[in-house]
Order: C-alpha cells, then sequence, then structure tokens
C-alpha cells in the first residue's frame, strides 16, 4: 500500500528555495499525525550537497536526482524523472510548491499518473489516511475544502509564504540516496534558451515578506518612487493594483488581485489603493494590512488592520523618514 | 497555421461570491458570465499568429449552453469556427475530466499551437493546460508573456514568466501555451464583427460524439472531490491612527507597525 509524504524541493542555481522548506515542514507535521516518514526529492546538477539542509527541516530522507538536463527546470525532464520516482517508491501524498515550476509540474504529473491535483493549498489536515486540502477559489472570494478519490498519490501545491517554516535542527539529519531514473535526449521537447532575471535581484511578490502596493491614488507612474523609497527602508518588493497597471504606470508582473499575483505577504502597505473587490481577494491573506488613502470611505479600510486616512505623498514619506530613524 | 483555443466561460471578476445551500457550489443568479479574462489573452496571440501565417483559428469549449456567447465572443474578434462540447454528464468534471474532453476533441482535428489562458478564474486550478499538453503527448510553456514563431512556422520562442525572472524556452510545433496578462492587449469584437461571428460555424458535440464514456467525467470520474465551500475568515475589525499632522499619523503607523504588529 502507499505511504509516506513525499516533497518536491525546489532549487534555482542550485540553491534551495524557501518553499522547499515550508513543504518539507509541512509535510513533517501530516507526516507524525500519520506515523510515516517524510522523504524529499531533489533535482537538480551537483547538488547532493544541498540534500543535509532537507533533513534539518524534517526531511527523514532524500532521493537525489543528480543530472546537468535537470539544473534549470524543463516541464519534459522533470515530469519524467519525478513520476518514475514516484512510480518507485509509491507514496501515499505528493507536495509541491504552488510556484511557476510547482504549478507546471504538477499539472503534467496529475495527467501522466491519471491522478487529481489540488492546486495552490492554503491548509492541509490528514484524515483516514487521506488528504484534505483548503484552497482558495475566485482568488480568495471564498474557499473549498477537497479530498481526493482514485488518486495515488494525492498530489497538491502549497501557496508560498503561508506554511509555518521549522526551525532547522542541527541534529537532524536525512538519509540521502541517489535516484534510479532514466532520461533520454528524446524526451526533452524543450529548453531554456536563456534566463533573464529581472534587475535588482527583486523578491517576487508572491514570495515577498512585505509588500508596497500602489493605484489609482499614485496619479503617474513617476510618483512610485515614493513608494520605492519606502520599500527600500522595509525590504519590501512594490506591487500594483490593476488599474496602475492597466494605466501602463507599472509592468504586468507587478499586478496584485484576480487577474494578477495572489499574495500572502506578513505586511501589505496599499497606497492610494481603493480596494476594488479583484484587489481585496489578491491580498486578503496577508498578516498585516495597512491602508493609506485620502478617501476615509474606500473599501481598503474594511480589510486593513491599519488605516491612515490621509495624502499618501505626504504619509509615505513621513513613514519612510520615521521608519529609517528607528533603526 | 492551424491554431486552436481552449476557452472557458466565468464569473466576471466584478461578482461577489456567494455560497449556495449545501456549500457544494456558488450562487449562480445574476451572475454576468464572460470569457475567462486570461483566454482573451490567448485568443488574441492566435489571431496575430493567423494573420501573419495565414490558417485558422478554432475555439473549444466546454460546458453548458450559455458557454456558446464566449465562443461568439472570440468569433467576433476574428476567430474561424467554434466547438461546443455540452453534455448533461459534464456536471460536475474537475480539471482532468475538462482536459480529456478537450484532448479527446483536438485529436480529431488538425493543430500546431494550442492555446489556454493560464487559469480559470473561478476555481483557480490551473491545470488544465498542462493536462491537455501531457494527454495530446507535445510539449507545454506555461505563463508566457512573449511569443515568437519561427519565419518558417516550425518553432516558437516563448517567454515564461517565473519568480524573480523569465525563461526563454524554445519548442518545436505542435506545443501547447498557457497564456499570462502581458502577452498583448487583446481586442474588442467590432460591430461588424459581432455580425460576422453570427454566421461562423460553431459545432456542438456530445460525449458520445467524442467517444468518450460518460463515468469517465461528472462527479463520479472526478478525481478531486469537493467536500465543501467556505467564505474568507473575517478580518478583525482594524484600527485608524490618529494623529494630527501627517508626520504624526506617520510615526504612530511605525511604531505600531514595529510594536504591535512586530511586522517591520
Amino acid at each position: 500500500m502507499a505511504q509516506g509524504i513525499w516533497i518536491v524541493a525546489e532549487q534555482r542555481e542550485g540553491e534551495l528555495r524557501k518553499i522547499s522548506f515550508e513543504l518539507v515542514s509541512e509535510a513533517r507535521r501530516l507526516a507524525d499525525t500519520l506515523g510515516q516518514p517524510v522523504t524529499a526529492l531533489l533535482l537538480g546538477s551537483n547538488i547532493k550537497e544541498k540534500a543535509a539542509e532537507l533533513g534539518k527541516y524534517g526531511a527523514d530522507k532524500v532521493i537525489v536526482a543528480d543530472d546537468e538536463r535537470l539544473a534549470t527546470y524543463t516541464t519534459d525532464a522533470y515530469a519524467s524523472v519525478v513520476s518514475q520516482l514516484v512510480q518507485a517508491g509509491e507514496p501515499a501524498i505528493l507536495l509541491l510548491g504552488a510556484s511557476v515550476q510547482g504549478k507546471d509540474l504538477s499539472g503534467r504529473l496529475a495527467a501522466r499518473l491519471g491522478v487529481g491535483v489540488a492546486q495552490d493549498c492554503v491548509d492541509f489536515k490528514v484524515e483516514n489516511g487521506n488528504l484534505v486540502a483548503k484552497r482558495p477559489i475566485y482568488a480568495g472570494k471564498a474557499y473549498a475544502t477537497v479530498t481526493y478519490k482514485n488518486s495515488v498519490p494525492q498530489i497538491a501545491t502549497a501557496r508560498p509564504n503561508v506554511f509555518q517554516m521549522n526551525e532547522p535542527d542541527e541534529s537532524k539529519s536525512a538519509e540521502v540516496v541517489d535516484g534510479q531514473f532514466s532520461l533520454d535526449d528524446s524526451e526533452l521537447k524543450t529548453k531554456v534558451a536563456e534566463v533573464v532575471q529581472e534587475a535588482g535581484g527583486k523578491v517576487d511578490l508572491t514570495e515577498a515578506e512585505r509588500i508596497v502596493s500602489g493605484g489609482r491614488g499614485m496619479k503617474g507612474p513617476e510618483h512610485f518612487t515614493v513608494l520605492e523609497a519606502l520599500a527600500d527602508a522595509i525590504e519590501a518588493t512594490v506591487g500594483a493594483s490593476r488599474s496602475a497597471v492597466d494605466a501602463g504606470w507599472r509592468p504586468h508582473g507587478d499586478q496584485v488581485g484576480q487577474t494578477g499575483k495572489v499574495v500572502s505577504p506578513n505586511l501589505y502597505i496599499a497606497c492610494g489603493i481603493s480596494g476594488a473587490i479583484q484587489h481585496l481577494a489578491g491580498m486578503g491573506t496577508s498578516k498585516v494590512i495597512v491602508a493609506i488613502n485620502k478617501d476615509p470611505d474606500a473599501p481598503i479600510f474594511q480589510k486593513a488592520d491599519y488605516g491612515v486616512v490621509g495624502d499618501l505623498f505626504e504619509v509615505v514619506p513621513a513613514l519612510t523618514e520615521a521608519i529609517r530613524k528607528m533603526t | 497555421m492551424n491554431i486552436l483555443v481552449c476557452l472557458k466561460q466565468v464569473p466576471d471578476t466584478e461578482t461577489q461570491i456567494r455560497i449556495a445551500p449545501g456549500s457544494k457550489s456558488i450562487v449562480t443568479d445574476n451572475i454576468k458570465w464572460v470569457m475567462n479574462p486570461y483566454d482573451e489573452y490567448a485568443v488574441e496571440e492566435a489571431l496575430r499568429i493567423r494573420d501573419k501565417f495565414g490558417g485558422e483559428v478554432t475555439i473549444i469549449g466546454v460546458g453548458p449552453q450559455r458557454v456558446t456567447e464566449a465562443i461568439r465572443t472570440a468569433l467576433a474578434m476574428g476567430a474561424d469556427k467554434g466547438i461546443l462540447v455540452d453534455d448533461p454528464a459534464l456536471v460536475g468534471t474537475d480539471s482532468l475530466g475538462i482536459a480529456k474532453v478537450l484532448a479527446a476533441v483536438i485529436k480529431g482535428l488538425e493543430y500546431d499551437i494550442v492555446f489556454c489562458g493560464k487559469q480559470g478564474v473561478d476555481d483557480d486550478y490551473g491545470v488544465v493546460g498542462s493536462n491537455v499538453a501531457e494527454l495530446l503527448n507535445i510539449p507545454q510553456v506555461s505563463v508566457v508573456v512573449k511569443l515568437e514563431v519561427s519565419d518558417d512556422a516550425s518553432r516558437i520562442k516563448a517567454h515564461k514568466e517565473v519568480e524573480g525572472g523569465t525563461y526563454v524556452v524554445e519548442a518545436s510545433l505542435p506545443a501547447l501555451i498557457t497564456a499570462q496578462k502581458g502577452l498583448n492587449e487583446p481586442r474588442y469584437a467590432s460591430l461588424p464583427g459581432i455580425m460576422k461571428a453570427k454566421k461562423k460555424p460553431l459545432d456542438v458535440k456530445t460525449l458520445a460524439d467524442l467517444g468518450i464514456d460518460a463515468g469517465e467525467v461528472g462527479e463520479g470520474g472526478a478525481k478531486i472531490q469537493v467536500v465543501e465551500l467556505t467564505p474568507p475568515a473575517e478580518r478583525a475589525s482594524g484600527k485608524l491612527v490618529e494623529g494630527e499632522t501627517p508626520e504624526e499619523k506617520a510615526a504612530n503607523l511605525a511604531s505600531l507597525l514595529r510594536e504591535e504588529a512586530k511586522a517591520i
């Protein structure tokens, strides 16, 4: 019978991504209620030395798939290797990150294995040995709790920044083994020709601890420097509402909301954003929400933990200044 | 080139979502149904490629009769023909089941590129595209923000959005692309376009036409089962930050964020 919880760790340029530790930590909690082991799959090139880190967060075993063709994620290579390892090891549950990679890979795997996948989950529990997953729908306007039928493994992806990371325990170590797989070049139909890093090494909105967002109240692209200064002071990523993006003030990748990114940072500061329903859906799971807006009746204040009624062009620079003085 | 676009009809993003009694579905009264926003980018890109290389754009939808409205919208934008799979047995079908239906339609057609939106803005699964690509055994590139087709129409170079950057992915055709916002600016349907769309072919097929057993789809065939839908947790009501001047408010906010919220 299938048993055990497996996670697919994620690396970029040979460095483990934070979601990998979030996945191992959550898998550990679920596995403890089941009394089953946690296994992490680590795919990459010359990646084996990173396996030990996963052990410190709670993995009992790490299966390493080391191949230069796995250095950078491609659907073809990763789906082939992960499906081979899963078919050989038969886990009951397989968790991936709800990252660009994890969303892409989970869909391909689910169709290959003929099983269900619950995407972008924010809560897991195990009932009678089966995974019960909770996930936002309509970008968070509602939540669906789902279970699986005829699915081995039960596949789910976990939203970044939601699941608590365990404290790394230096005394813990995982058994590290080499995964057995075959990979034929004829399977590899896509090739990553180029990797373009965003300038300034900005943290992606979906992974950011803090976000400072601007909306229509910013009045133009040139004023976003005000938000960038605040973002700089608190190590935040700058986001935008749909109206700011559709006006051409900010790139599409900066949009927070139903047709943009759904985010859950520790701190979300909304500046000059009235709070259209699509925007509120996209940032409603942020832990602390601050709204700065001239209009006291703006819907954003209904969601805010801290509201400041005022002109953002006065309040935001003063806030930046106040925070810089605090350090 | 033969270009296919898989299209979904979803509630407009302005919609307030209410959960229906029984907690398994949403209240659909008075919902304004629209083409899934990400599918608009898919349709637009398909039209641009057809206009450059020649060929046909075929729109494929799965769902009840109302989905013809979304397909007609795509035809009014300029697509050539539509196919709707409508069958009572489809109620309750999950992503993989929908993908099986789409793949069955596609297997009966000639195609070079298949487009999907990166996800439906209703259920937010975002897996139908990769499910379909796997069932067709063709390469996929998801969340694409820029697409180039080689002059001989045999290869693509797709710019795929990843966290903190972009991957430029090359693949040979046929391939499946999922469209992300930013790929293009979708056109609006013109009035003559709307008139013409009324005369364009729109075939309706049943599961039997596609040779799909009803047991593979619907609630019975679904691998994912909805236990319940719930509204989002209410947030505790917030605080209005006091202060006589903007500076005072800012200083108070900064200390609340530091001392109380421990967020900075």
